[in-house]
């Protein structure tokens, strides 16, 4: 199992060598002078520029500058965002935990709706519930997130009045952030109201971010359970005389679910995906909505450094879940 | 020498045996849904080649007296725009109609480039094997590090926003998946004895990959071209709505959604029908999708 674990992790390296590099040329590719571009408008004194280019080592051969950016990288210096002089680190750190809450909230919105369907549509099959249910998960699949958002709050925020429109919480509310997850934070300050304002806020982009996810897994499920349905030990369980649900529920799901589990894994980068356009929608202070706005203001270094955050994160995913597979099929480990 | 070699590639070469096609329709034609996604899609092509006679109007003419018009069911609805008009009187049915052509054009631009190069790319990295392959293999997994609508957005960050670079950018993102599906369906084919009877018969290396190798590891493909419409239609209208794909006036789907946001709470209309449109598209093209995989692809029928 150990030299398994070092085998992966050895795999990674290059892949995270290669990440840093691309997010390293992008600073080098995007047009203008990256001191130019902090100087603004006004331009610059041609003799400080090129002060300013040596004292940023811009004058280095590039070799030499990508070996530099990879000691930054490596010892969690970022950058610094060229419109909030904060450095890019913390930002986003600050405002990871918003994403991280909504992500989590929608993919356990997906599962626990996605496995329930599916099991129902395996186990009614060909009947007009499983057509319907195939149905709305293609179409579930098909849909343009940012349009279901707009959809979602025109009905429900605008027309119906029962959830607000945008953040994570009413104004009204002030809430110490420790967990930097709004549910958590609110939860356990005085204000009861400031929880429910947050589950409000909250139930629209979970149900908009998870819609994807949700087709995904209902229609992985439903195509599981109809092949571990036709097993033999699936038959001697209903020749023995067991309760059809405990035969679905105990015997068949869980195996069924191996290949589900799969699948989550693969959902991670397309939910994070899914969050640039939720968040941009809901006006939801998360990384998403940070990388759309250094785009507009031509942020480059929130750009840079945000973009290597999320593939680094998306590494360290696919290495747990790799790992995870390995620690529960040994066959894999080879 | 040349001799032998057209006896052994002919036959292979050829057109499949007659009556393939009518067999690929009766199993096409079963899957319902399919079959209306088809119908779907004839629509939205004819709609899109006769764009300028279907379309009642020009999509970027502004009628001055007439912003923000109701679609003609409603109160305050006028005949000659059906589905209303924009903020600035623009009729929102020429407009749809001409986005469809362009959506269409997007797709088809994305799945070629993707489809071509993967094609070129799988087959290379099976066929050359060693240092190549991993070379070419590792790079595919770095891109697929970076979350798709991400990656695109980088790079239209870097080439600038337009409708060429935000195709550009999408073709990118959708390379891994075609060159993983060419390189594994032609590695499963180069061990079969047809291929290594060819080799044996003195074919080169080009006739081997696209002549003997490719045309028996198209029926995957395919199917991940018309699913790849779906993807590739969606990512673009996403950029256009983030303001990084087509520009305004341009009727693009994405585009026109980003457009109408201001309005939404006066003018549902503006913003309900484009996203409608794109939503149907996608739609037909997944339908087709799974229909052509259970058709074409036997080991997945079930």
């Amino acid at each position: 199992m150990l030299r398994f674990l070092l085998r992966r992790v050895g795999l990674v390296i290059p892949t995270f060598v290669a990440v840093t590099f691309l997010s390293f040329l992008l600073i080098h590719l995007v047009p203008g002078d990256p001191i130019e571009v902090r100087a603004g408008e006004r331009g610059i004194d041609p003799q400080r520029l090129a002060l300013l280019r040596h004292e940023y080592g811009l004058d280095q051969p590039l070799w030499k500058q990508f070996l530099r950016y990879e000691g930054q990288v490596a010892s969690g210096d970022l950058g610094v965002s060229v419109v909030t002089r904060e450095p890019v680190w913390n930002e986003f750190t600050t405002l990871f935990p918003a994403t991280l809450e909504l992500a989590t909230c929608a993919i356990l919105f997906a599962i626990l709706v996605g496995i329930p369907l599916g099991v129902i549509a395996a186990v009614k099959r060909g009947s007009a519930y499983d057509y319907g249910l195939m149905g709305l998960s293609v179409t579930g699949a098909s849909m343009p997130i940012f349009w279901w958002g707009l959809m979602a709050i025109l009905i429900f925020s605008v027309a119906l009045g029962w959830t607000p429109v945008s953040g994570r919480i009413s104004d009204q509310f002030y809430v110490e952030q420790w967990s930097g997850f709004m549910l958590i934070d609110a939860w356990y300050s005085d204000d009861k109201g400031a929880f429910a304002s947050a589950v409000s806020h909250l139930i629209l982009p979970t149900i908009v971010l998870g819609t994807v996810p949700l087709a995904t897994i209902a229609r992985m499920t439903r195509s599981a359970m109809l092949e571990v349905l036709s097993e033999d030990y699936i038959r001697t369980a209903r020749a023995k005389g067991m309760a059809p649900r405990r035969v679905v529920v105990i015997h068949a799901l869980r195996n069924a679910l191996i290949p589900v589990v799969t699948v989550l894994g693969l959902q991670v980068g397309g939910l994070l995906g899914g969050a640039i356009l939720t968040e941009t929608i809901f006006a939801w202070p998360g990384v998403g909505h940070w990388l759309v706005e250094s785009i507009q203001r031509r942020d480059y270094p929130v750009l840079q450094g945000g973009t290597l955050l999320i593939a680094t994160l998306v590494i360290l995913v696919n290495l747990s879940v790799d790992v995870a597979y390995g620690y529960l099929n040994p066959r894999i480990r080879r | 020498m040349s001799g032998v070699e057209n006896i052994v590639t002919v036959p292979i070469a050829a057109e499949a045996p007659p009556g393939s096609l009518r067999l690929f329709w009766k199993a096409f034609a079963e899957n319902r849904g399919a079959v209306g996604g088809l119908c779907v899609l004839v629509l939205l092509v004819l709609a899109a080649v006769f764009a300028d006679v279907v379309a009642p109007h020009s999509p970027i003419e502004q009628f001055r007296d007439h912003f923000l018009t109701p679609p003609i069911w409603q109160a305050g609805g006028d005949p000659t725009f059906p589905l209303g008009t924009d903020d600035v009187g623009r009729d929102m049915l020429s407009r749809l109609i001409y986005g469809a052509r362009l959506s269409l054009i997007i797709g088809f631009t994305v799945v070629t480039l993707s489809l071509t190069t993967g094609t070129v790319l799988g087959l290379t990295a099976a066929f050359a094997g060693g240092l190549i392959d991993i070379t070419l293999m590792r790079l595919m997994d770095i891109i697929l590090v970076f979350p798709s609508l991400l990656l695109a957005i980088v790079i239209v960050a870097i080439l600038g926003p337009s409708l060429f670079n935000a195709t550009f950018a999408v073709a990118v993102v959708l390379l891994p998946g075609y060159t993983r599906l060419a390189r594994a369906s032609a590695l499963s084919e180069l061990a079969r004895d047809y291929v290594v009877a060819t080799r044996s018969a003195g074919a080169g290396r080009f006739r081997l990959m696209f002549d003997t190798v490719l045309p028996n590891c198209m029926a995957p493909l395919i199917v991940q071209a018309s699913l790849g419409f779906s993807g590739a239609i969606l990512d673009a209208a996403a950029l256009g709505f983030l303001g990084l794909g087509a520009q305004p006036p341009t009727p693009e789907w994405g585009t026109m959604l980003a457009g109408a946001l201001q309005f939404y709470q006066r003018a549902w209309w503006v913003l309900t029908f484009p996203g409608l449109a794109i939503l149907i598209t996608v739609l037909a093209f997944n339908l087709v999708g799974d229909g052509l995989r259970d058709a074409l692809d036997p080991k997945l029928r079930r």
